[in-house]
């Protein structure tokens, strides 16, 4: 038998103008959990995606148990025994549990002429794999009904059926409750005391501990290297996965926090797995940073209190005064903005004139007599903000679509740097920006914060975090975990409280 | 540099492949059977456009949300009758409603828009409130409606109407343009300015391009829904009063299909199907093909069955070419 079951040696790998991948090693021993680990955009998943095949890897080797291999797509990977239970799964909710599993690989039979789906042999089948993983579900019940460890158990029976030796997990917990985390782990050692590889990508330290014989940790695109988990501490993790030097240049936060505007009490989601009891006091002229690692759930608690989301209990008070906020209509007229973190999704107005898209959020400043709108004051705003922001467009009438990702976000900026709201909540407000566009982001913010506007700034780059932050919150699993400021505002301290639980 | 050019060409004719071709048969008709273009066919267009282009302005709005109504004809077939019952001539035998008073004529098209307007209502609360698909809700409010118009009217065909309530249909200025191209002058003139110049309008295009992202810019997307029901279901109740007037009487079947004539013609318009897009001038030139597309067929003396086949194809072109823009674009 082989040493290991997955070997990828010297992996590399280049985007236009970045090197995501460089000479990356990964060495996983048969009928052992691997914890994969680094920073958000370290190449994890990119790693991932050059084993499937999904990228093709510009340099290195693979082998699986000892046998060198080539891998075009997912399918060849299955073939050769690797098996992945995405972060985001796509399951058809509609249909049974059984026909999710063999998807694609339906059995079938003769019946005449014909071929048909042999529904017997695909629920028997289904069953028995179902209980070699003691998930004694029947396969005829709606995938919808489960829950989403209880779906994940379906993929990694799916993944055991189909004869996978390793088995990777892309941030599997990220949203379970505690219980379907246990429940999920009793699966992952059972199929591991039996032979199963698993490769667990996690950014929770504590299950890392709990589950994981070996770990290794990756740092923007370099291997780090591999440890025993037994011989490695939780500092020395945190400090390998950050162990980086400030390259990035900030201007100067020349703003002074003056008294508290807002004041989130005990905020608590109405989904058990997202934010719990969060309460922290944001205060005028300053920019509060967020951190904390995907899945923290900051983005969430953001939105709640923008309206966007619900919560089960816990108040918001601006300037003393209790709000009701129970729609983003209601947190505007409050004078709070938000910049969301999904651009496309719920940012972008596609089909529309930069100019509309800019105007949006303020039209309200711009009617005259009533009803009618004053076309060349909102023309002179957005030229006033293409101009400000050096957005580079052809005219103001062009489609934000036709736009590029970095002008996209400034013209989402230009529409709440108008609707001028004494809180500016911005979700990774820099996401997808060139550098000369980010320091332009990060002057702009500087400068509102100095007019006396508070700003919440959500970033997951932890360099830009302490560059551009008088404060900083640290999320971990969906709790305010801590708060660091001035000298204490190191990576190593903000891994620590990201990585808590 | 000629290619560019010639692929620029290539593109206008796909893009606006519907309207080229239906050019191209007017043209044809047009001079092979001469009646058609005479003038009092051109008049007679213009006012069999009107009453559309009104319907197709109203459900203009919900198209462009992303929505659609097709509770629209049966709400013109509902206005004409309910027009026409309180219209009718004091002395007109078997009366609808024999103690009705006589009310000023412009009185019933208030009463009636108001009724509409309380289906629009209820269609533009559903559609936002209770989440249901606008082509479902609105499918069920076309039955609804349907229905009640029937037991209004008990299956009895009105006629007799006042001659006020012809006049305000038929009547034409300084005899020879008629008052229903007037209105569909204002009808036009008012939508442009609500769509082009009012935050409503704004609001309403915004919610068609990222409904998520219109409300996260503090749109309100339930009010701005509902408002375009309730402005729909006003356009069909004055298309259904002209509509009335215009023929002189209403039965329950009045403005059957006229939804998807509506929707047909504003997506030949180029109202996009997946909202966001569409001009006024795009919905009356679309009603305007649409209209001399049935008059060219008719005056070449086609077969009325194989009529409706060609105005089946046309639909479907035109969607089909629609799309095309749209997925050409990402």
């Amino acid at each position: 038998m082989a040493e290991y079951r997955l070997e990828m040696r010297g992996v590399s790998k280049s985007f236009p103008g970045v090197k995501a991948l460089d000479q990356v090693n990964l060495k996983v021993r048969p009928g052992t959990v691997h914890a994969l680990m680094g920073e958000n955009g370290a190449g994890k998943s990119t790693l991932m995606k050059c084993l499937f095949g999904i990228y093709h890897m510009d340099e290195g080797e693979v082998y699986v148990d000892g046998e060198k291999v080539n891998i075009a797509n997912p399918d060849e990977a299955l073939h050769k025994g690797l098996a992945m239970v995405h972060q985001e799964l796509q399951p058809i909710p509609a249909r049974t549990i059984a026909e999710n599993m063999y998807l694609g690989r339906y059995p079938t039979k003769k019946c005449g002429p014909i071929q048909v789906i042999d529904h017997k042999t695909m629920n028997a089948e289904a069953k028995k794999w179902l209980e070699n993983v003691k998930m004694p579900f029947d396969p005829k019940s709606q995938l919808g009904s489960l829950s989403i460890s209880q779906m994940q158990s379906v993929e990694i029976a799916k993944a055991v059926s189909q004869e996978a030796r390793l088995i990777i997990l892309d941030e599997p917990t990220s949203s379970l409750t505690d219980n379907e985390v246990e429940a999920l782990f009793r699966i992952v050692r059972d199929l591991r005391d039996r032979g199963v590889s698993f490769v667990f990508i996690s950014h929770k330290m504590a299950e890392l501990r709990k589950i994981s014989d070996d770990i290794t940790i990756m740092r923007d695109g370099t291997y780090v290297g591999t440890w025993e988990m037994k011989n490695i501490t939780d500092d020395e993790i945190v400090k390998n996965m950050v162990g980086r030097e400030l390259t990035n240049i900030y201007p100067p936060l020349e703003n002074t926090p003056g008294e508290v505007v807002l004041e989130v009490n005990n905020f608590t989601s109405i989904h058990d797995n997202s934010f719990k009891d969060c309460s922290f006091k944001l205060r005028k002229g300053e920019i509060l940073g967020f951190g904390g690692l995907v899945g923290a759930q900051r983005t969430e608690l953001m939105e709640a209190i923008f309206g966007i989301r619900h919560i089960k209990s816990g108040e918001v008070k601006l300037n003393g005064k209790q709000l009701s906020i129970k729609r983003p209509q209601d947190a505007i007229n409050n004078g709070i903005g938000m910049i969301t973190e999904d651009r496309r999704g719920t940012g972008i107005l596609g089909c529309l004139s930069i100019a509309d898209n800019v105007s949006i959020a303020s039209l309200s400043q711009y009617v005259e007599a009533g009803v009618k709108l004053n076309k060349k004051k909102i023309e002179d705003l957005v030229q006033e903000n293409v101009k400000k922001l050096s957005i580079k467009t052809p005219s103001s009438k062009t489609l934000i679509q036709s736009l590029s990702g970095g002008n996209q976000q400034k013209v989402i900026i230009s529409r709440w740097l108008a609707n001028n709201p004494d809180i500016l909540i911005m979700d990774e407000p820099t996401r997808g920006i060139d550098v000369g566009a980010k320091y332009e982001i990060y002057q702009i913010m500087i400068q509102l914060a100095k007019q006396g506007k508070a700003i919440i700034m959500i970033s997951s780059e932890m360099p830009e975090l302490i560059g551009v932050s008088n404060r900083i919150m640290v999320m971990c699993n969906g709790r305010i975990t801590g708060e660091v400021s001035g000298d204490e505002a190191t990576q190593e301290n903000i891994m620590q409280y990201a990585t808590q639980f | 540099m000629s290619n560019d050019k010639k692929f620029d060409a290539k593109k206008l004719l796909m893009d606006n492949g519907i309207i080229v071709l239906l050019a191209i048969l007017v043209i044809y008709v047009g001079i092979t059977v001469p009646t058609f273009r005479s003038v009092k066919n051109l008049w007679n267009l213009a006012i069999n456009a009107a009453p559309r282009v009104i319907i197709a302005l109203g459900v203009s709005g919900c198209l462009i949300t992303k929505g659609t109504d097709l509770s629209a004809g049966r709400q013109v077939g509902l206005a004409a009758c309910l027009a026409g019952a309180m219209l009718q001539k004091a002395e007109t035998s078997s009366k609808l409603w024999p103690s009705f008073p006589q009310l000023n004529v412009w009185i019933v098209l208030l009463i009636v828009i108001a009724i509409c307007c309380i289906f629009g209502l209820i269609n533009g609360v559903v559609i936002s409130y209770l989440n249901v698909p606008a082509f479902i809700g609105t499918l069920g409010m076309q039955l609804i409606v349907y229905g009640i118009v029937q037991v209004i009217t008990n299956n009895v065909p009105l006629g007799g109407y006042r001659q006020d309530y012809i006049t305000v249909a038929q009547g034409k200025i300084a005899g020879s343009v008629p008052f229903l191209f007037i209105y569909l002058i204002i009808a036009a003139a008012i939508f442009w300015f609500i769509y082009n110049y009012t935050r409503h309008g704004k609001y309403m295009y915004a919610i068609g391009g990222n409904e998520a992202a219109a409300e996260v810019s503090g749109v309100n997307v339930k009010k701005t829904k509902i408002i375009i029901y309730i402005t729909a279901a006003a356009m069909y109740a004055i298309a259904g009063f002209l509509l009335g007037g215009k023929s002189g009487g209403a039965s329950t079947a009045m403005g059957n299909g006229y939804e998807l004539e509506a929707i047909a013609a504003c997506t030949i318009g180029g109202v996009s199907v997946n909202g966001g897009i569409g001009k006024i001038s795009g919905v009356i030139i679309g009603v305007a093909v649409f209209e001399l597309l049935k008059s060219a067929l008719q005056f070449l003396g086609l077969n009325p069955s194989w009529q409706y086949v060609a105005q089946g194809v046309v639909i479907v072109i035109a969607i089909a070419l629609d799309i095309r823009k749209y997925i050409a674009k990402k």
